[in-house]
């Protein structure tokens, strides 16, 4: 005779009146599949923990994006967040999907030249770029966005050195009315730093002035802030228009919208309560077509968005490793998932969800991870159907930054497997080995002998 | 051990304590526990009958029935060691 599936003896107390810490109930289901494919099998073939990426939902999402600008705007043009997820096969499913690439550092050039992305397609940001950098991106003809003084004064000079006229873009922060306003980065629009470099590049006659950059912040819940940001880009490329008949031929706006993530405090889920496309869209596109530019010469539309492409497009999935209570009688579920690599939970309540059936019963627990410190911890407050032991679980939306900010710490990273059309499981990066670890040291001749 | 005299425990799940006035939910083996416990069953007689019924060994078992006692400890739903003693 077969046996009954065992569950954990659970007692709750009914709390009447008070609204919990630990919210309602969300989970109804078991995410036993990821498209198409038993997280069961795929945690037996790839081991736990394992990032997935749903190539499907990534080319949903950017044609999601596309329509809502296209169908807002004449001209418009995505470029690929690298440091969201610079995986290669990521970044080529962007391409594919015709977005450029956006990198903000030396090795995030490199890494899209060595995609084979045309140098005239790539947009580098930073504050920190190499004269070697900024020299090889002249020659290649990138779109180089200008940060500060000392980089638009050696612009200059490489450009003369070699004798090529770059292409560049300022980068402009501003108030949107946004708390807190970015104004590290580029040259201020209200104070008239940015209306000085723009003078600058245009005087010394050795740069095409090409477009006004920005980024006002990241996770933005605001459309609104956007509409700003493209009025003032607007209104500055106009000024440049008027005073030296120069067309700028692109506005871009950076990234920044939010995916569809919760932020950690927020009462309501991001699925119900965060922007979608269209909003952004919408904004963006009646700020720009209400400013004064002619039809026929409406700059550009650049969008540099990131997380809001790929967070709904990876899982992170995981073991549960066992079932403690704290000393205050607080229930504790350990998992295989350190904050080293699931850094986004530092700011997000990530939805998580069983693997495999449940009853109806839920336990309010504190789910951290392995690595013996007391910051690990992926959900501080979850209410969650009875996990045991060895149990899988699924976390959603990690697809933006967990893969390029991750730390190896005390264990090795994980496989990430993507998910193709056809649901077939491709491996995307290779689970580090300690001989990974181990080839990336020297040791002195006098320390590699000691007593055994 | 022996759950408190007044406790009561539907076949629902829902335990009610009126000595606080705090009610509470259970799960079916939960309440399958507590019905062992009513009947004054040892602990290895309690884990024997659950690891006969249900897909789970004993170490496993009798961590969570350790943790599940704890809490009803913890909830004041039991007679405390001392009393039971006295
Ligand atoms: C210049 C620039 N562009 C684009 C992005 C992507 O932002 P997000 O992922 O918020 O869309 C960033 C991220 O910080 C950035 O610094």
């Amino acid at each position: 005779m077969s046996k009954i599936r065992y569950e954990r003896p659970v007692i709750k107390k009914i709390e009447t009146g008070m609204p919990n810490k630990f919210g309602t109930r969300t989970e109804y289901e078991p995410m036993t599949h990821i498209d198409g494919l038993a997280v069961k099998s795929l945690v037996k073939e790839y081991g736990s923990p394992l990032f997935i990426l749903s190539e499907k939902t990534i080319r949903n999402t950017i044609k999601k994006a596309r329509k809502a600008f296209e169908t807002r705007y004449p001209k418009v043009q995505f470029a690929w967040s690298y440091k969201t997820n610079y995986l290669n096969a990521i970044c080529s499913i962007f391409h594919q999907e015709g977005s450029w690439a956006e990198v903000v550092s030396g090795f995030e050039y490199d890494k899209a030249i060595s995609l084979g992305v045309d140098g005239k397609k790539i947009i580098f940001n930073g504050p920190e770029k190499s004269e070697e950098d900024l020299a090889k991106a002249i020659k290649n003809n990138s779109l180089i966005h200008i940060d500060h003084l000392d980089e638009l004064y050696t612009i200059t000079e490489l450009a003369e050195k070699i004798n090529f006229r770059p292409r560049v873009a300022i980068r402009v922060n501003m108030d949107t009315g946004v708390y807190p306003m970015w104004d590290r980065f580029g040259f201020n629009y209200e104070n008239g730093q940015a209306w000085d470099a723009i003078n600058k590049i245009m005087h010394s006659g050795k740069m095409e002035l090409a477009g006004l950059h920005c980024h006002i912040g990241t996770f933005m819940l605001s459309p609104y802030a956007y509409g700003i940001a493209a009025s003032k880009l607007a209104e500055l490329a106009l000024s440049v228009e008027q005073k030296f008949k120069h067309e700028i031929k692109y506005i871009d706006l950076g990234g920044g919208f939010a995916s569809k993530n919760t932020l950690k405090g927020s009462y309501l889920p991001g699925t119900d309560i965060n922007p979608s496309f269209d909003d952004f869209a919408e904004a963006i596109s009646t700020a720009l077509l209400n400013s004064n530019f002619k039809q026929d010469k409406l700059p550009l539309l650049i969008l540099e968005t990131g997380r809001a492409l790929i967070d709904e497009a990876g899982y992170l999935l995981g073991s549960v490793i066992s079932n403690k209570r704290s000393s205050t009688g607080r229930r504790n579920t350990i998992v295989d998932i350190g904050v080293n690599i699931l850094f986004t939970s530092f700011w997000y309540d990530h939805r998580i969800t069983p693997a495999q059936a449940f009853t109806q019963y839920t336990e309010d627990t504190c789910v951290y991870g392995p690595l013996c410190m007391n910051i690990d911890v992926i959900r501080e407050s979850i209410s969650l159907p009875l996990l045991n032991r060895g149990d899988h679980v699924v976390i959603h939306s990690v697809g933006a930054y967990n893969m390029t900010q991750w730390m190896q710490f005390i264990a090795l990273r994980p496989n990430v497997v993507l998910i193709d059309m056809d649901e077939k499981p491709h491996i995307i990066r290779l689970r580090e080995t300690l001989d990974n670890m181990n080839s990336q040291e020297q040791v002195p001749a006098h320390l590699v002998k000691f007593n055994k | 051990m022996k759950l408190r005299k007044n406790v009561a425990v539907s076949e629902a799940g829902l335990l009610f304590n009126p000595v606080t006035g705090e009610s509470f939910t259970v799960n079916p083996i939960g309440v399958e526990i507590l019905n062992l416990i009513r009947e004054d069953k040892s602990p290895d007689q309690i884990s024997k009958a659950i690891v006969d019924k249900y897909s789970t060994d004993q170490t496993t078992f009798e961590k969570d029935y350790d943790d599940f006692i704890g809490i009803l400890y913890h909830h004041n739903l039991l007679e405390s060691h001392e009393e039971t003693t006295i």
